[in-house]
């Protein structure tokens, strides 16, 4: 069983919270310029990252409240939980690749934040 | 005349009331015979539902004016996971998320005004009272076995270290989205929506066949 830190609620089982996504993936700031390509590029393509990733989660069956989560998609090793609205806390250089070793951290920022 | 007539509508109302009360059943009611023999003397684990307790979602920023209007009708309002306040007439308000909230009490404690007075305390607030008291029923586990029971399908750290006496929250108890409750040592409550009573009912049923079904020596 994996256990998911929930903001709220603290660890708690992975089956209570539903998936949603790469995190910070800001809306157009004017959509209605955007060609066809640029919305659907907003719309559906998503990083496909292999290692430190941030993702949004909702804690369905618990708090009912999103968050986003950093999360190795090749170990499953969670980093950090952060509120909606918040930036990515800023990881270590340091910090020691997981997995496979095959960790893809760039500068302390995960695939999939634009900051 | 228009006193009289106030009056004979109160009491045409009342009447319904009670009529419509005499009706009504619980989600759970046809497993109330398999619940009674859970309730021997040597079980180590009884079952049994509380029916048509009266519920009340609240949603409400607990620091906002309107939420301290709110905290003042049911004694405060919980401010983190697991928090349950009590208040008057055995409310009690479980900490469902940071803006919503459950209360809960026993019919027979209110005189029937509490959701308007809710309504009222909020005012013009930003939030919401609901009365849902046909949204879920109770369910009331009690015994020495009964978190053993619950820990067989339940991933929740039941354990008195991080589930003490008091403490609510908001979890999933053999797939079914629950509130549970431990309202004493060996007593915990279990609030499934009305349409899973009859499934959550019978599943914990079965996990306390060991606890509570006599030894049978023709299986030595
Ligand atoms: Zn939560």
């Amino acid at each position: 069983m994996l256990l998911f830190p929930c903001p709220n609620c603290g660890p708690r089982n992975e089956t209570e919270f539903h998936y949603g996504g790469q995190a910070h993936v800001a809306y157009p700031e004017h959509p209605a310029e955007l060609t066809d390509r640029e919305w659907a590029e907003y719309l559906f393509y998503r990083q496909n990252t292999k290692g430190l990733f941030a993702e949004r989660w909702v804690h369905s069956a618990g708090c009912r409240k999103w968050f986003n989560m950093l999360r190795d998609t090749v170990s499953y090793d969670i980093t950090a939980v952060y509120r909606i609205g918040q930036e990515p806390p800023a990881l270590r250089t340091s910090q020691p690749t997981t997995g496979m070793g095959m960790s893809t951290t760039r500068q302390g920022t995960p695939e999939g934040v634009q900051l | 005349m228009v006193n009289t007539t106030e009056s004979t509508d109160a009491q045409i109302t009342d009447v319904q009331q009670t009529h419509l009360t005499a009706r009504r059943h619980s989600p759970a009611e046809h497993l109330w015979a398999e619940f009674a023999k859970t309730a021997s003397a040597e079980a180590r684990v009884s079952l049994r539902e509380i029916p048509f307790q009266v519920m009340v979602g609240i949603r409400v920023d607990p620091l906002s004016e309107g939420g301290r209007r709110i905290g003042a009708v049911t004694g405060g309002l919980p401010t983190a996971c697991g928090q349950v306040t009590t208040g008057v007439a055995g409310m009690a308000v479980l900490w469902l998320g940071p803006d919503e909230f459950l209360l809960v009490a026993e019919e027979e404690a209110l005189d029937g005004t509490l959701a308007a007075e809710l309504v009222a305390a909020l005012g013009d607030g930003a939030g919401q009272t609901v009365d849902l008291s046909s949204n879920r029923t109770t369910f009331e586990l009690a015994g020495p076995s009964a978190r053993a029971v619950l820990e067989k399908s339940c991933a929740a750290d039941l354990h008195p270290r991080a589930f003490s006496t008091g403490v609510a929250i908001a979890t999933v108890i053999g797939n079914v989205p629950v509130v549970l409750w431990k309202t004493d040592n060996e007593t915990f409550r279990v609030f499934p929506r009305a349409s899973f009573a009859d499934y959550l009912g019978r599943w914990l049923l079965d996990g306390m066949r060991e606890f509570t079904v006599a030894e049978s020596t023709t299986w030595h």
